[in-house]
């Protein structure tokens, strides 16, 4: 393992610099995040002196396993208004989100089967829902406007008496847009119905309050905010409502049963550190992000012409870009900027061969969803790597636009969209 | 994904990038894809009517990597074949040269489109049957 990172931490500085700037460039924070070094220090202890088992509760080691996971518990409940009785560990956001919406509609069966979400959901939500529609549970999906936010109006209409469950994510993990949860965990309360949100993308970069913002269920990533992957957690909350969950995996009876397994101390207690950080740093930090997010997006559409920025600005994480450009085809573009790494919602970048659902949702013709670019800032990211990354775009821009039939035609003044197009 | 060394070569050296004047006698312009399906190309011919070897071969490609670099592919091979020559051109040979993975293989099959769609036009323009451009739609 650590031969690996020196190997890799070697590769770079061995890559070229342009400008003071070390290739390649990683902004795609979305995806993943490196572990910020604070984190790993703070783990290391825990795979080899302190490798107990947090169970163990009659010796030194189990019991430096366990006082991890309590001192990580205490930091992830004070991140998010919440108390440590009330965070239980997974492996992940995918894990949380299944546990929270199949744990409701398990428990609440008796209570009525309808379960509200919305179409720009994480895949870890969207297909735990389809799961349950197999097992006799309704779903409504719920449109997003142009600007990619629910409409709370919709959100009213459909609950109905046999709903349990609402699941509307905080922020989105493609355009980084972020959801009224406080009024929508309102509305839910006043009709008895539970609030689950995925904040797999929130947690860390933008104040969440359990409390204040009305939730009953929260998803919460560790490698989205520097700390390690294969490691999450899931607040169930306990009081006004208390909300019970049925487990998904039976064991031992770990996390008062809620989800049993030993537990990942070193994990644990990396994600712990990582919201420590996230607690101390954000409110620097998510000025400087909006304000290199802002010098990126400015840079680039100052030298392009139709280029489109894909949901609101204004209710957006501070980390997120995601545009589109007009005549140029994402994976292309990836191919172009090989040194900096980004995604796109191209479907040629994707497993199903389909462009983005989540821009489609947001009307986003598919030929602009093939276009789109997503860029996700991070703590490592520098000034001098955001001017980098504008240029090399704008210049990849410039040359595929002149590889472009479209562009081409575009400029002839033809109407693309009065186009009979020869498809294969 | 990672790229043959020949897909980032034509990616990054396109040949033969550009538009020819369609409304010539002697150019053949086929234009297949849609923007909806993230690949449009653009290949136009310029054929000689004496002897009906494809002088000159141009394109313009909307799409990834490896439909830019079949189409490019494709003008350097149609170049100095004959009309008949580069209709006999196939997609799999395009996808060997290539080395396209399975996801892949549509861009060959455009590419491999848009040379019988450009000589379809040519020979429209000739007053020829178009039966063979017909063919593969």
């Amino acid at each position: 393992m650590a031969t690996e990172v020196t190997t890799l931490t070697e590769e770079r500085a061995a890559t070229k610099t342009n400008g003071g700037v070390k290739l390649p460039i990683y902004m795609d924070n979305h995806a993943t995040t490196p572990v910020d070094p604070r984190v790993l220090e703070e783990m290391l202890p825990y795979f080899t002196d302190r490798f107990g088992n947090a169970a163990s509760r009659n010796h030194s080691f189990g019991w430096a396993g366990e006082e991890a996971v309590e001192t990580a518990r205490e930091r992830i409940a004070k991140l998010i208004g919440a108390t440590t009785k009330e965070i239980i560990f997974t492996s992940g956001a995918t894990e949380s989100d299944n546990l929270a919406i199949k744990g409701v509609a398990e428990m609440y069966r008796e209570k009525g089967n309808h379960i509200i979400t919305a179409v720009t959901e994480h895949k870890a939500v969207l297909d735990t829902c389809k799961r349950l529609e197999k097992y006799g549970y309704r779903v409504t999906y719920l449109p997003v406007q142009k600007d990619g936010l629910v409409d709370l109006d919709d959100l009213k209409r459909a609950i109905d008496d046999k709903t349990i469950l609402v699941t509307i994510m905080a922020a989105n993990n493609e355009i980084g847009v972020v959801q009224p949860i406080a009024e929508i965990g309102k509305l839910c309360h006043e009709k008895g119905v539970i609030f689950h949100s995925d904040a797999t993308q929130a947690v860390g970069k933008i104040p969440i309050d359990v409390i204040k913002q009305n939730l009953d269920l929260l998803s919460i990533s560790a490698h989205k905010m520097y700390g390690p992957k294969g490691v999450g957690a899931l607040y169930v909350r306990r009081k006004s409502p208390r909300v019970q969950i049925s487990p998904i995996i039976d064991g031992g009876g770990h996390e008062r049963g809620m989800r049993s397994g030993t537990l990942n101390v070193p994990g644990i207690a990396g994600l712990g550190k990582a919201c420590a950080l996230c607690y101390e740093e954000m409110p620097q930090e998510s000025v400087r992000m909006s304000g290199m997010r802002d010098r990126l997006r400015d840079r680039i559409m100052s030298n392009l012409d139709e280029v489109y920025i894909n949901g609101s600005m204004e209710h957006r994480l501070p980390q997120n870009l995601n545009i589109s450009f007009a005549y140029v085809e994402g994976e292309s573009l990836l191919m172009g900027i090989n040194d900096v790494a980004v995604s796109s919602g191209s479907a040629c970048t994707s497993a199903t061969l389909e462009p983005s659902y989540v821009l489609k949702a947001l009307g986003t013709g598919d030929d602009l969803a093939h276009s789109s670019i997503r860029f996700g800032l991070g703590r490592f990211n520098t000034e001098a790597e955001v001017d980098y990354v504008a240029d090399r775009v704008v210049e990849t821009v410039q040359r595929l636009r002149e590889l472009s039939p479209l562009y081409e035609m575009a400029k002839e003044g033809i109407d693309l969209k009065s186009v009979k197009w020869a498809a294969e | 994904m990672s790229y043959s060394n020949k897909v980032i070569d034509h990616y990054n050296n396109p040949r033969n990038v550009g538009s020819m004047d369609k409304n010539r006698a002697e150019v053949g312009t086929g234009l297949v894809g849609a923007p909806e399906c993230g690949d449009v190309m653009k290949l136009q011919i310029k054929v000689n009517p004496a002897t009906n070897v494809i002088e000159d071969a141009k394109f313009k490609t909307f799409g990834c990597g490896s439909a830019i670099a079949s189409s490019s592919l494709a003008t350097e091979w149609v170049k100095g074949k004959t009309i008949d020559e580069a209709l006999a051109i196939k997609n799999t040979e395009i996808v060997k040269e290539l080395s396209l993975p399975p996801v892949k293989i549509h861009c060959s099959v455009l590419a491999e489109d848009a040379i019988r769609a450009a000589i379809g036009d040519w020979k429209k323009k000739q007053s020829t049957p178009v039966a063979v451009a017909e063919a593969k739609v």
